[in-house]
């Protein structure tokens, strides 16, 4: 690919960008969010058409009037966004598109041999080819996502954050088979946002910033260090910003901000009990699917059936729905899995969505304060720092770090004590997680009390007061202070037993 | 830092209410070269009252077209606005004299029913709203016994439909515009209005927002019941009389207003404006169709043949695209 | 004995589980039509059969042209419209010797396609809500209707027309065989077909199957065309009942109403991509099947309406008792 450029309306995507793969080799696509990796990738596989430059297949020019085009021509793609039918089954999804057939219609049964294969290939027999997608968790879907991709034998395989929603397990799984098929002399061209996957998997990196390419260089050549330098384009020192100093002791007069007892739902939550003082940062841990979500959800009154006891500044609460979330003392906010359906209103502006969640703190009589509601709104863009073109413009145009910085000041316009963030910075660049993570220490220092789902093992230890380890649905471990490394939380998220007998640092 | 005013869905809504409006006057400018009687102020006030019935009918369909739902339930709960009334009126006492609310109760409760099946029992409204048609059908057969009533309206009833008290404008004009007005305050300017276009963009996200979407959904159809049975007693004290299946040519027309005026058919989008002007649009369409002796057959070749044209030209969804 | 089930018995579980809504309105037909049979007085006589079976037949065939676009999320509003206007046309055509009633069934059936790839193109290239370009459509071709035939009547070949209603081989209704013949012939193979697949995957998520590389615009296009020529089918077929023609505008939105409540009562999704065209047939003949028992329960026929609505509304609602069993609230928004 040479010479790439793509416009969206006024907003430059790709200016000239450029990337070329070599057969046999796994080329790490790195950046930002916004930096235009998804709409380079997006482009190879035919979803976009550019408007200037070319792409080439083994030195023939392709013109790729779309996706089908694209996979006829052996490139396949795994996008971000997931291409799953979630009513049709798993084998009608693996072979959508050109499936075994016998006079002219689909053989089932060919095809079912298909998708066993291809889902044995990736180690994911567990999954049943009549099953429907839509029954599926988010992690097999993905599985699910790649076996498709695998069984139509590409020549390039492009995946776009491929492995985000994937267990540990899993993601060493699919990276055998990608080893495997690089040494098979597939090209294989992928995006991801952890760095240990690109050091791990990659034998060549390119780096983009602003729609430019910025440096192709071998692996293993440059630092981590060096390679956010280059992709955020100045000094950095540490992801993790350093944590404000907290107050040391909280007076035992004052009750815990939120306080959870013995919290049990349908059999995927087990007696849960905790306790988040104001001030604390507390971590949700463990493989993804063990409940982690399903608890935010339940103490944001999303769930039904949930028994156990509920208190926030001590009151006994009951949240039979997120309207009785609303509370003396500024309530609970949730910051959702999936902000492009669960936290936006995509089509609707970006001043919209950032009030819509306060939108009765500025009515008066029943009717909107305008002028009250745009001062808000106005303040809560330069707090965030929200690099909006058109802050009128519909919040689809945002890109994903600037989307969630939406999602968060809608919350924030409600000035909740307590905040659940549910894996706020999957799919987000690095320069915006940072800005992200000194949000929550500005938060914490402010006394609200949030409680951090991430399935960033990095992030838990970088942000988190404790951090509990989910496993089937009930906490396993609570990891406090040194003890919070990454050798415990992993071998806590399996329920090792032998978790107890890894010592942690030495206590200070 | 807000120099780039102009949104895109802004600029989408005005080029479908600018494409409306020039559709009009073409149609204006047609007309009044075919017989010059038609730029008179005489037609074209009696145009905006047929009019007004179809914009209060539109403006309920609206409500319920921007969550992204869709009431089919209209032509009968029209006829069932112009029977109540005129059933009503026929008794002495309390209940004549309150026709008029007593039959927009009627219509406000099949709402309900519409309103509690889509928003609590998450039924589909096309299905949901078939089904009450279906069934305010058969109420009014049974209450009829299948005869035309012979029930009249009320004076108040003919008053608002036919007089003209102020400026010589019809008031049935009046209460459209009371109507409109207030309809816009509540879209633009209330949280209920903003909720309105958020369900149609995002059921989730407004649960997710602490805010009650069942509420807002039971309320809006609520209103299109409401706003139906009312077009139905204005109707019934235009014509004096109420008759079955009298409420059956508003549908289709209505929600060709609602879609032309730029109303997004999926939700979330469209602003009351548009819907006037597509409810004029409609209005004069059939008129000139009318007026010009185009026999029935050829009317609705071109009515559908309009319709279609208008949309291509400015109503296009999005492409599929990433 | 484990506890986990055998293979067998697991593919078993999930066919059930993807048929579960045709599979019930089989069901719920069985029983009503038991109940007609044995309450009816004439029992189950060849005469009531056929009767039954040639009014279910129309709708089921009307239905069957709906089914097509809902399942690709879509929806055809000028089906009534098509039914009249193939009926209008029949009634014109399907006069005189043998070879001229085939050539009259093939321009009917043609007509059926060409309103339907008329729809289909507006809805595919011109990028419209199918809603609300097929309520125009519908308007256009009611007016052909009535253009072809401004008042009842026309000629119709009666061998011909009593031969599709009647029976054959000892009480087997000819209009169900001309159902299974079209289920055979076109339904079935385009259900297996890439094409047929391609509308369900369109069905569940449009954006997924673009990206997949799925043939979104044929998908769709062949889809409308098909249900044009359903429709046709069933003018055809009404012609063949009443001898004539009528561009019955009530008629249309009756039959137009009646079969989006037909593929629901069927099992298929309004929102598209599951479903098909067997349930739809029983969904049909469920909703059909209403009207003869409160004939055979001797209801007042003015109070038959109101009925016909209420078990409608009773039967879309039964699905609601699924929300007694969600526990994620979020899942019930959209």
């Amino acid at each position: 690919m040479a010479g790439i450029s793509k416009r969206y309306g006024g907003v430059r995507a790709l200016e000239d960008a450029r990337l070329e793969c070599a057969r046999g080799r796994i080329h790490a696509v790195l950046g930002e969010n916004g930096a235009g990796k998804s709409t380079l990738l997006k482009i190879a596989a035919g979803v976009v058409k550019p408007d200037a430059g070319t792409v080439e297949l083994a030195g023939q020019p392709l013109v790729l009037a779309g996706p089908a085009a694209a996979s006829r021509a052996g490139i396949v793609s795994v996008f971000q966004e997931l291409s799953l039918l979630p009513d049709l089954s798993v084998a009608d999804n693996i072979g959508i598109v050109d499936p075994p057939r016998r006079w002219g219609l689909i053989d089932r049964r060919a095809q079912r041999r298909l998708a066993e294969q291809a889902l044995a290939r990736v180690g994911a027999e567990d999954i049943h080819p009549l099953a429907q997608v839509r029954d599926l968790p988010l992690s097999r879907r993905q599985m699910v996502e790649i076996a498709k991709a695998l069984a139509r034998d590409p020549k390039v395989l492009l995946l776009d954050e491929a492995t985000s929603a994937l267990t540990a397990a899993d993601v060493a799984r699919v990276f055998d088979v990608l080893r495997r098929l690089r040494d098979d002399g597939l090209a294989i061209v992928f995006i991801s946002h952890r760095m240990p996957e690109i050091a791990e998997l990659a034998d060549d990196c390119s780096v983009y910033r602003n729609g430019c390419h910025v440096a192709s260089f071998v692996a293993g050549t440059k630092t981590p260090g060096e390679i956010i330098e280059m992709m955020i384009g100045r000094e950095h020192t540490s992801v993790f910003p350093p944590r404000p100093p907290r107050p040391t002791i909280d007076p035992p007069a004052e009750p815990p901000a939120l306080e959870v007892r013995q919290l049990s739902w349908a059999g995927r939550l087990e007696d849960i009990s905790f306790a988040i003082r104001p001030g604390e940062v507390v971590g949700l841990g463990g493989l993804d699917g063990q409940g982690q979500r399903e608890l935010l959800l339940a103490l944001f009154g999303a769930l039904t059936g949930v028994t156990g006891s509920v208190a926030v500044n001590g009151q006994a609460v009951t949240l039979s729905s997120p309207e009785r979330t609303r509370l003396p003392g500024g309530g609970i906010a949730l910051i959702p899995e999936d902000r492009k359906t669960e936290g936006l209103m995509l089509a609707m502006s970006v001043r919209d969505n950032l009030s819509f969640a306060a939108i009765d703190q500025f009515s008066r009589f029943g009717l909107v304060d305008r002028r009250a509601e745009e001062a808000a709104i106005d303040a809560m863009i330069r707090l965030l720092g929200i690099r909006a073109d058109g802050i009128d413009g519909p919040v689809a145009a945002l890109s994903g770090g600037n989307q969630q910085k939406v999602v968060i000041g809608k919350w924030l316009m409600t000035r909740p004590q307590i905040i659940l963030l549910n894996d706020p910075t999957r799919g987000i660049d690095v320069g915006t997680k940072q800005e992200l993570y000194r949000l929550l220490h500005a938060l914490a220092a402010d006394r609200a009390a949030l409680l951090l789902y991430s399935t960033d093992y990095a992030e838990l230890i970088g942000c988190c007061d404790r951090v509990l380890i989910l496993y089937d649905g009930a906490i396993v471990r609570v990891l406090e202070g040194d003890a919070m490394t990454e050798r415990n939380i992993v071998a806590a998220a399996h329920n090792l037993a032998a978790a107890a007998s890894v010592p942690g640092e030495p206590p200070a | 830092m807000n120099a780039m005013k102009p949104a895109r869905g802004f600029a989408k809504l005005d080029r479908a209410l600018l494409a409306a409006i020039g559709c009009i006057v073409v149609l204006l400018v047609g007309g009044a070269l075919y017989d010059s009687n038609f730029l008179s102020a005489d037609y074209l006030l009696q145009q905006l009252q047929v009019a007004a019935f179809l914009g209060i009918v539109a403006t309920g369909v609206m409500l319920v077209v921007l969550l992204g739902h869709i009431d089919l339930s209209i032509p009968w709960v029209v006829t069932i606005g112009g029977m109540m009334s005129t059933a009503a009126a026929g008794h002495d006492g309390p209940i004549g004299s309150l026709a008029i609310p007593f039959a927009v109760a009627c219509g406000l409760g099949i709402g309900v029913v519409n309103g509690i099946g889509v928003a609590y029992l998450r039924v589909p409204s096309m299905i949901f709203t078939l089904a009450t048609n279906a069934i305010a059908q058969g109420l009014m057969v049974v209450h009829t016994s299948g005869f035309a009533p012979q029930d009249h309206a009320t004076p108040a009833m003919h008053f608002l439909a036919v007089e003209r008290s102020i400026l010589g404008v019809p008031n049935a004009v009046w209460v459209w515009a009371a109507i409109g007005a207030s309809t816009v305050v509540v879209l633009r300017r209330t949280p209920f209005g903003r909720r309105i276009y958020a369900i149609g963009n995002s059921e989730r996200a407004v649960f997710l927002s602490r805010a009650n979407v069942r509420r807002v959904v039971l309320a809006c159809f609520a209103l299109s019941g409401a706003c139906s049975a009312f077009a139905g007693v204005l109707l019934a004290g235009y014509s004096t009389k109420a008759y079955q299946a009298m409420g059956d040519p508003y549908l289709l027309p209505a929600i060709a207003a609602v879609v032309l005026g730029g109303t997004s058919i999926l939700g979330g989008r469209g602003g009351y404006l548009g819907t006037v002007a597509g409810v004029v649009l409609v209005t004069l369409l059939q008129s000139i169709l009318s007026i010009v002796q185009m026999p029935e057959a050829g009317r609705q070749v071109i009515y559908g043949t309009v319709i279609i044209v208008m949309l291509l030209v400015y109503g296009r969804g999005a492409k599929v695209v990433s | 004995m484990t506890g986990a089930p055998g293979p067998r018995a697991q593919d078993a579980r999930y066919w059930l589980a993807s048929h579960r809504g045709p599979l019930l309105a089989a069901a719920l037909f069985v029983v009503m039509f038991g109940v007609f049979v044995t309450e009816h007085p004439a029992g189950l006589s060849a005469d009531v059969v056929n009767t039954a079976a040639n009014k279910g037949v129309l709708l089921a065939f009307v239905a069957i042209a709906q089914t097509l676009p809902v399942l690709t999320s879509g929806l055809d509003l000028s089906v009534g419209s098509v039914f009249v206007m193939a009926n209008c046309l029949a009634s014109t055509l399907i006069a005189g010797t043998p070879s001229q009633v085939a050539l009259g069934v093939a321009i009917v059936l043609a007509s059926g396609l060409a309103c339907g790839a008329l729809n289909g193109l507006i809805v595919v290239f011109g990028r419209l809500q199918p809603i609300i370009a097929t309520l125009a459509t519908g308007a256009i071709y009611y007016g052909i209707a009535l253009w072809l035939r401004p008042a009842p009547g026309g000629e119709v070949n009666e061998d011909f027309a009593d031969f599709m209603t009647g029976s054959v081989g000892g009480g087997i209704p000819f209009s169900i065989v001309v159902l299974v013949a079209a289920i055979v012939v076109v339904w079935i193979p385009y259900r297996r077909s890439v094409l047929g697949r391609a509308a369900y995957a369109v069905g569940s998520s449009e954006q997924a199957a673009y990206m997949s590389g799925v043939p979104v615009a044929r998908a769709k296009l062949v889809a409308y065309v098909l249900a044009g020529l359903f429709a046709a089918i069933a003018g055809l077929m009404l012609t063949c009942l009443t001898y004539s023609g009528e561009a019955n505008a009530l008629l249309g939105g009756s039959y137009t109403l009646s079969s989006i409540a037909a593929v629901v009562v069927g099992g298929t999704s309004l929102y598209g991509g599951s479903g098909g065209a067997i349930g739809t047939i029983f969904g049909a003949f469920v909703l059909r099947t209403i009207g003869d028992l409160l004939f055979v329960f001797d209801i007042d026929p003015l109070s038959q309406p109101l009925f016909l609505g209420i078990v409608l509304l009773v039967a879309v609602s039964l699905g609601s008792f699924r929300l007694l069993k969600v526990k994620k609230r979020l899942d019930l928004y959209r």
